[in-house]
Parts: structure tokens; C-alpha cells; sequence
């Protein structure tokens, strides 16, 4: 078996009393597309947070790509292949949906131009095949805080694919959004991942999601993986049904 | 009507207007000089900063450039590049430090630096004569040494020459990258982390800048002058800076001049007709345009500007496009 794309080792962190991280063994391999699942404080978000720099461990390693990455800055780490995206959207709101798109494009380059207009950039084209990708070609031009929550949350993922990451790991991407449209969303994400063999861990709260586009499930209960392997193996475990999904 | 045209015929008012009214020499140069550093601070606004200390890089570009023309009796021109070096080597030092804080602590920091530079001019008087000042002696201009008269008609031609040239960078270097990204720390810095992209270097580029063209203003104006004092470096004319910002607009460099033409021109006429209360008027005005006009006096005329790229805002107002 390969080595693994992601991979922790005896990861920990406490805020005061409250054990977020609990000496946390994972690996995650190329091609896999994780969900996690727990309910809220159960520590998804500090992982995620780790993981990409926001937070740094108080014991354990995080390896990624086979380069220990524990305690790097979130913009090493996301130099290195390793990108997210937000339940908040996290976009530029004074600017438009493409201008978005080439700022998070121009980080790939070695020195920003001073001079050259951005739209002459040499990643327009790109930018406007991803624009497609994710279905935000007729809102090029508008700006981005006009964008209802949906278009956000794509737009959000558009930026960190700009990046050509190895990783993606999305928090949420279809919280705050209507039911019907979580599965456009969706639909829309895991064809780009897909198309541009991106593995990816994806946060979520509603099962029907996990079951139909995961191809693997994580269970976090207090800071601790309960359960992980193939989604249906896992939403059958007494403990995840009791904790996480709830009695149904 | 097209903003080039404008540009135009600005350009050309401000060239030919002195040859009727002769007296419009000074306070055009002065105008401009004026304009130039507060396209800097226009530079800075776009990140969403506003600095309180950004006549020290004028003022340090006044003093190196009288140096050199005392000690070595150099032409305008090399004097204005040592000027303008000068302004842009003290913004790469102090902008190590500054880019590490932002919003208030940003201001009152480029402030508390600004006066640490007044305090040392005025208290090393046996090389900077204090409080006095030094003259700055006519320098030749390419060369040729010029009689008052003809020789600030060529400073009004080099500000001019200046002004559009940094303008028309400035407007380049906004709708770049860098510039593009520099607008971004307005609005989403973390994100500007999470795409790999390092803020603080970014927005140091800017600051560079930003006091590169202060300095270029200092020079201009130590140069029309012929004298500099440490009340070039005094926070009042940072002030006056950001107030220039505002009441010109920061959407696009145009707004810079605008703003200092009819500053410069407000306070020579208020400071006649109504002396020792002109500082009101010019309070007065400032309020109104806050209110009426948050985008400043270019946006005013923005909407009629079809070539108009007015995509920025005031430092009051977030998010208000013309």
C-alpha cells in the first residue's frame, strides 16, 4: 500500500479542561473522499484546524505528503498542496466572483506582476474553465458579497481549487444552504474533485450527503475518532448511532 | 466625457495657466507635490489603512535632498531621486515593522514614528539647525542653472511630468496582482493565508510605495521651497495627507490631485478672506464631503467618467463604489 497522503499521529490538544483532540491516529490515502461526521464541539474543527496551521498541537505529528507539517504556518501548509475552504465562506467581498479567482490563482506564482493588469493574467483561462467547473461563469462579473450563500460556498472551494491542491478539505460545504440546493452543491463539488483528481475530507452534518458521495466516514466523538471506514459500516456502530446520528 | 480627456486638459491647464497668472507657479507645484504623497496614502487606504506619519518620508527626502545639494551642490534632478530614495528606504525599514499591525495601532504607530524623526531633527540642530531649518540652494536643472523665474516654471513641468507618470503607475500597479491582493487585506486577510499568499509582504510592497512617493513629493516641495524645516514631518501635515484622501477620494489616482488642488487652493483664498478661522471652513468642508460625498470629489464625477475604474472607497465608508 502507497503511503499516505495525510497522516497523524498521537495528536492532542485541550482547551483549559476540554480535550478537543484526543490523541488522534489517522491516515488518509490519495484518491479517498472522507466525511466526517460528530456532533458540534466534538473537535472536527480543531482536526481541520490542526491540520492547516490555525492551531498547533500540544503533542502528536501531522504528515502530509510524507513532510512533517506539525506547527507550520496555515500558508506553508497550503504551499505544500494541502488547502481548505470554510463554513463561512471566506472570499474577498470588495471583489468581484472572477477577480476572486485570480487573486487565489497569482498566489502560484513565483512574484507577483506590479504592473500587468490582473485580468491579463496568465491564469485567466484557467480561472474561467473552473469558473465553469463549479458553475459560476454567468456571475464572473458580479461581486462576490451579492452572492446568495450557495454560489458563496462554491465560490469558496473555487478559490482553494485555483491552488491545484493534493488536499482539500472543505468545513461544511453545505451548511446554511436549502436542502434541495446542498445537493446541487454537492453534485457540482464531486465532479469537479473528480475531474481534477483532488482527494478530499469534507465535513457534514447530514447523513444523506455522507451516504451518497463519501467513500469513506470518520466519527468524531469528544476529540476522538469513534469510528472510520466505509459510510455504511460506520452509521451501523451502536456508538455513532447514539452519539452522532441519534436514536431513529 | 472620457477620463483620459480629462486628464488632458487638466494636464494642460496646469501647464499653461501659470504662463497667464504667473503667482499659480508656486501653489500648482506645491499642489502637486501635495497630490503625490497622498497617492501614496491613497496606496495605503486600498489595504484599508489610513497612516498618521506619512510626512516623515516627505520630510526625510526634504533633508536628504538639501544635504546632498549643500554638500555636493548636485542637479534638481539627481536631487529628487535621492529624495525619493531616501523617503523609500526609511518606508522599507519602518514598513518591516509597520505591516505587522493594522487599523489603529497602524495610524498612531506611523504617527509616534513620525514625531520620533521631528524630535530628532529638531534636537540635533548643530547638523540640522533646529527648528530654523536649512536653505536648500538653487540647484542647476540638467545642467543649466536657471533664474527663479524659469526655473520653476521647469519644476512645474517636472511635477506635471511627475504627477501623470506615478498616476498612470499607481492605476496600473491598483489593477495588477499585487495591487488587487493589497485591496484584499481590506477585506479577508486570513483568507489571503489560506491561498499561500503572504499579507505582510504584500502589503510592505505597498508601503515602499507609498513612502517612495512621499518622498518624491518632499523632494518637489524642498525644491520649490528652498528651505526645510521639521515641520515637514510634523503629524499636522500627516494629517493634512489623509485629510487630501478624503476630500479627494481614494477611487482612483486622479482623486490625489483633485483633492490637493482644492486644498491647496481652499486654504490660500480662506486663509485671506476669513484669517484665523480658515481651519473651520476647511473642517466644515471635509464634514460635508464625508456626508454628501463619501467617495470624495472623484466620485462625484466618476458616474460621468465612462473610462472611470472608481472601484475603490474612502476609508470611512467600506464597500460604497461611485
Amino acid at each position: 500500500m502507497t503511503a499516505p497522503l495525510l497522516q497523524t499521529r498521537g495528536l492532542s490538544l485541550a482547551f483549559g479542561g476540554v480535550t478537543a483532540a484526543d490523541n488522534i491516529d489517522f491516515d488518509l490515502h490519495e484518491g479517498e473522499c472522507l466525511a466526517v461526521v460528530g456532533q458540534n464541539g466534538a473537535g472536527k474543527t480543531t482536526f481541520i484546524n490542526i491540520c492547516t496551521g490555525y492551531l498547533k498541537p500540544t503533542s502528536g505529528t501531522v504528515t502530509f505528503d510524507g513532510h512533517d507539517i506539525t506547527g507550520l504556518s496555515s500558508r506553508l501548509i497550503t504551499r505544500r498542496g494541502l488547502c481548505r475552504s470554510f463554513q463561512i465562506p471566506q472570499i474577498f467581498t470588495e471583489h468581484t466572483v472572477r477577480e476572486c479567482m485570480l487573486i487565489a490563482a497569482s498566489s502560484r506564482s513565483s512574484s507577483m506582476s506590479l504592473l500587468r493588469p490582473m485580468e491579463q493574467s496568465s491564469f485567466a483561462a484557467e480561472v474561467d474553465d473552473t469558473l465553469h467547473l463549479v458553475g459560476l461563469s454567468a456571475r464572473a462579473h458580479d461581486r462576490a458579497d451579492l452572492l446568495p450563500e450557495g454560489h458563496r460556498k462554491l465560490l469558496d472551494v473555487a478559490m482553494a481549487l485555483m491552488l491545484k491542491p493534493r488536499l482539500l478539505i472543505m468545513d461544511e460545504p453545505t451548511s446554511g444552504v436549502s436542502s434541495e440546493e446542498k445537493h446541487t452543491i454537492m453534485e457540482t463539488l464531486m465532479a469537479a474533485l473528480n475531474e481534477r483528481r483532488i482527494t478530499s475530507i469534507f465535513v457534514e452534518h447530514d447523513i444523506d450527503i455522507v451516504r451518497r458521495y463519501a467513500t469513506r466516514l470518520a466519527a468524531w466523538i469528544s476529540g476522538r475518532i469513534a469510528a472510520d471506514g466505509p459510510p455504511q459500516d460506520v452509521l451501523r456502530d451502536p456508538e455513532v448511532i447514539r452519539n452522532v446520528i441519534g436514536e431513529q | 466625457m472620457r477620463i483620459r480627456l480629462l486628464i488632458a486638459m487638466l494636464v494642460a491647464a496646469a501647464l499653461l495657466l501659470p504662463h497667464v497668472q504667473p503667482w499659480l507657479k508656486t501653489p500648482f507645484i506645491m499642489a502637486l507635490a501635495n497630490g503625490l504623497a497622498v497617492l501614496g496614502a491613497i496606496i495605503l487606504i486600498r489595504a484599508g489603512q489610513v497612516s498618521f506619519g506619512s510626512a516623515m518620508f516627505a520630510c526625510i527626502a526634504g533633508y536628504a535632498a538639501t544635504f546632498a545639494a549643500r554638500l555636493w551642490q548636485w542637479d534638481a534632478l539627481a536631487l529628487i531621486a535621492v529624495g525619493t530614495t531616501a523617503g523609500a528606504l526609511l518606508g522599507a525599514l519602518v514598513g518591516l515593522f509597520m505591516v505587522r499591525y493594522r487599523g489603529i495601532f497602524f495610524g498612531m504607530l506611523n504617527l509616534a514614528f513620525s514625531m520620533v524623526l521631528f524630535s530628532i531633527i529638531v534636537k540635533f540642530s548643530r547638523i540640522t539647525n533646529g527648528t530654523d531649518g536649512l536653505r536648500l540652494p538653487r540647484p542647476t536643472i540638467a545642467g543649466m542653472q536657471l533664474e527663479r523665474d524659469v526655473y520653476e516654471s521647469v519644476l512645474l513641468v517636472l511635477a506635471v511630468g511627475a504627477a501623470v507618470l506615478c498616476g498612470w503607475l499607481v492605476q496600473r500597479y491598483f489593477r495588477s496582482s499585487a495591487g488587487q491582493t493589497l485591496a484584499a487585506i481590506k477585506t479577508n486577510e486570513t483568507r489571503l493565508e489560506y491561498l499561500g499568499i503572504s499579507p505582510k509582504r504584500v502589503f510592505w510592497v505597498g508601503y515602499v510605495i507609498a513612502a517612495a512617493l512621499c518622498g518624491l513629493g518632499g523632494s518637489l516641495f524642498a525644491l520649490t521651497q528652498g528651505l526645510v524645516t521639521p515641520e515637514m514631518g510634523y503629524w499636522v501635515r500627516s494629517a493634512e495627507i489623509v485629510f487630501i484622501a478624503i476630500l479627494g477620494g481614494a477611487g482612483h489616482a486622479l482623486g490625489a490631485f483633485l483633492g490637493a488642488f482644492v486644498f491647496e487652493f481652499a486654504k490660500l483664498y480662506l486663509a485671506a478672506y476669513i484669517q484665523g478661522a480658515w481651519q473651520m471652513a476647511l473642517g466644515i468642508v471635509l464634514l460635508v464631503i464625508i456626508f454628501a460625498a463619501p467617495a470624495g470629489l472623484f466620485g462625484l464625477f466618476a458616474r460621468y467618467l465612462p473610462g472611470a475604474r472608481a472601484n475603490a472607497t474612502s476609508p470611512i465608508t467600506k464597500g460604497a463604489r461611485p
